[in-house]
């Protein structure tokens, strides 16, 4: 782990791997250091934003440190099941790209567990994982401009469902009509870091 | 007598902005806000409002509202041109308008009303976010908006002493950033070194800074990581993008350095009102 400096009121830890961000973001956002306003997981590493009226830097540094990660982090989460309808206009594209049928890619995508990593393309957009990281997805050479919203897509070794229509890279092997961001829910967010997913086939492809 | 205020104008960029939402990054929410925090605070304080009621955040003046009832309003950050006082808590009698003209110098002023802007909050803030869209619509000529009721009591202050924000070349202090090593001593010294031009590709969301580029020690890609307002991000151009307000949560290009940010001295606030042309120095904090 190294803690690394952020400006003059946050600070951004690395870590090793994807696990050990999930597993120190758990155990940090369970029980956050005195005076840490917002903690943000990414794909390496842990952003703790203070307020410094109420810590120092070195507080929060120090508490990170004493900090046990949680280990069941993959598997302690709420779990939410997606229905998705498996039409998405590159499906069978990537399919063929990584040597698998449309119907092999679907079952490998529906067939275990994905865990929220983290969160930050837009409100509401969470990276999702599978353990062991079995993807390994090349983006689209050209972006999209208008990606509609419920697109379940995948790009890297990530999964992800686009909250609203915006523009994006990734993959659209499908689509889901529960919308993962919702102003009038509390929270607005169902795919939350930590958010465990089971995406669940529905209707004809 | 509904206490609102109807835009005739909204000028170039006004949006209703408060403290923010913060506590929400984790979900892909920024935590926006005003862009000038301190003037922000200094505006509601002057009307007797508590320190996180919403205001009008003006951007490069232009704005005209009409009061349709009796309100106690002040501006207070870029003195804006024209009759109305700065800084100077004033009544805005029922039916009278007021006009802000285009600041001499500084780029946001902001507008507050005893009781507050009270259009409805979206997750817990009435700030819009311009690049998450979250918050309330951008003000737009013709917009009713409505005023809360009188909370604190009022601190009887005439005329507020308040600094002229400058314009010409602006000098900051910056921290080194959490990848501040993939620039090297030679990079860190490049950036500090001499001053760096605004870009009229700026907003709320970041400073695009103009300038001999940046080169990197090291390749390779970034794994994007969170940051907070105040980054300094290097992409491939090498020339630094200053974030403010509504920042991305997070960034898949090296952050090189931060604009110190302490909430009793902040450089950010202060860059936050940069514009385009000014010239900007960022001095190693504690040099």
């Amino acid at each position: 782990m190294r803690v690394l400096s952020s400006g003059s009121t946050a600070l951004l830890v690395e870590l090793d791997d994807l696990d050990a961000v999930l597993a120190l973001y758990a155990a940090l956002a369970d029980q956050p250091p005195e005076g840490v306003v917002d903690i943000v997981p990414a794909a390496r590493t842990v952003l703790l934003v203070t307020d410094p009226a109420r810590t120092s830097l070195s507080a929060v540094a120090d508490a990170v440190r004493r900090t046990t990660p949680r280990p069941d982090a993959r598997t302690g989460g709420e779990v939410v099941e997606l229905p998705v309808r498996y039409d998405g206009e590159d499906l069978e594209e990537l399919a063929g790209l990584l040597e698998l049928t449309p119907e092999e890619l679907v079952r490998r995508h529906t067939g275990e567990e994905w865990t929220v990593a983290f969160g930050g393309f837009a409100p509401g957009f969470g990276y999702l994982t599978q353990p062991g990281g079995r993807w390994d997805v090349p983006r689209r050479s050209t972006p999209r401009t208008k990606v509609p919203p419920g697109s379940v897509a995948l790009a890297g070794e990530f999964s992800g469902v686009y909250p609203r229509e915006s523009p994006g890279g990734w993959q659209l092997i499908g689509r889901t009509d529960v919308a993962v961001f919702d102003l009038d829910r509390d929270p607005p967010a169902l795919l939350r870091p930590g958010v465990r997913v089971r995406f669940v086939e529905v209707g004809g492809r | 007598m509904t206490r609102a205020l109807t835009v005739l104008a909204a000028g170039p960029l006004t949006t209703v902005q408060d403290a923010g939402r913060p506590g929400q990054a984790a979900l892909g929410i920024v935590r926006s806000g005003a862009c000038d925090r301190a003037v922000y605070r200094q505006a509601n304080r002057l009307v007797g409002n508590p320190e996180d009621l919403a205001v009008l955040e003006v951007t490069y003046g232009g704005l005209a509202v009409r009061a349709e009832a009796d309100l106690l309003v002040v501006t207070t950050g870029a003195r804006c041109a024209g009759p109305f006082p700065h800084a100077a808590p004033t009544l805005l009698r029922r039916g009278t308008e007021l006009r802000l003209g285009p600041p001499g110098t500084g780029l946001r002023t902001y507008l507050a009303v005893r009781g507050g802007i009270d259009v409805p909050r979206v997750l817990g803030s009435r700030a819009t976010d311009v690049l998450s869209g979250l918050g309330p619509a951008v003000v737009a000529d013709g917009d009713v908006l409505p005023v809360g009721p009188p909370v604190d009591p009022l601190p009887g202050v005439d005329v507020a002493p308040v600094p002229e924000i400058p314009g010409g070349e602006v000098t900051v202090r910056v921290l080194p950033g959490p990848r501040a090593d993939w620039f090297g001593d030679a990079g860190w010294a490049a950036l500090t070194g001499r001053s760096w031009t605004v870009t009229d590709e700026s907003n709320r969301v970041g400073i695009r800074l103009d300038g001999s580029p940046l080169e990197r020690v090291r390749g390779g890609e970034l794994p994007s990581e969170g940051m907070v307002r105040g980054a300094l991000q290097v992409p491939p151009s090498g020339k630094p993008v200053l974030f403010l307000a509504d920042h991305p949560v997070t960034g898949g290009y090296p952050v090189i350095g931060y604009v110190a940010d302490e909430p009793v001295r902040s450089d950010v606030d202060r860059c936050g009102q940069l514009r385009p042309g000014q010239t900007l120095r960022l001095t190693a904090a504690g040099a």
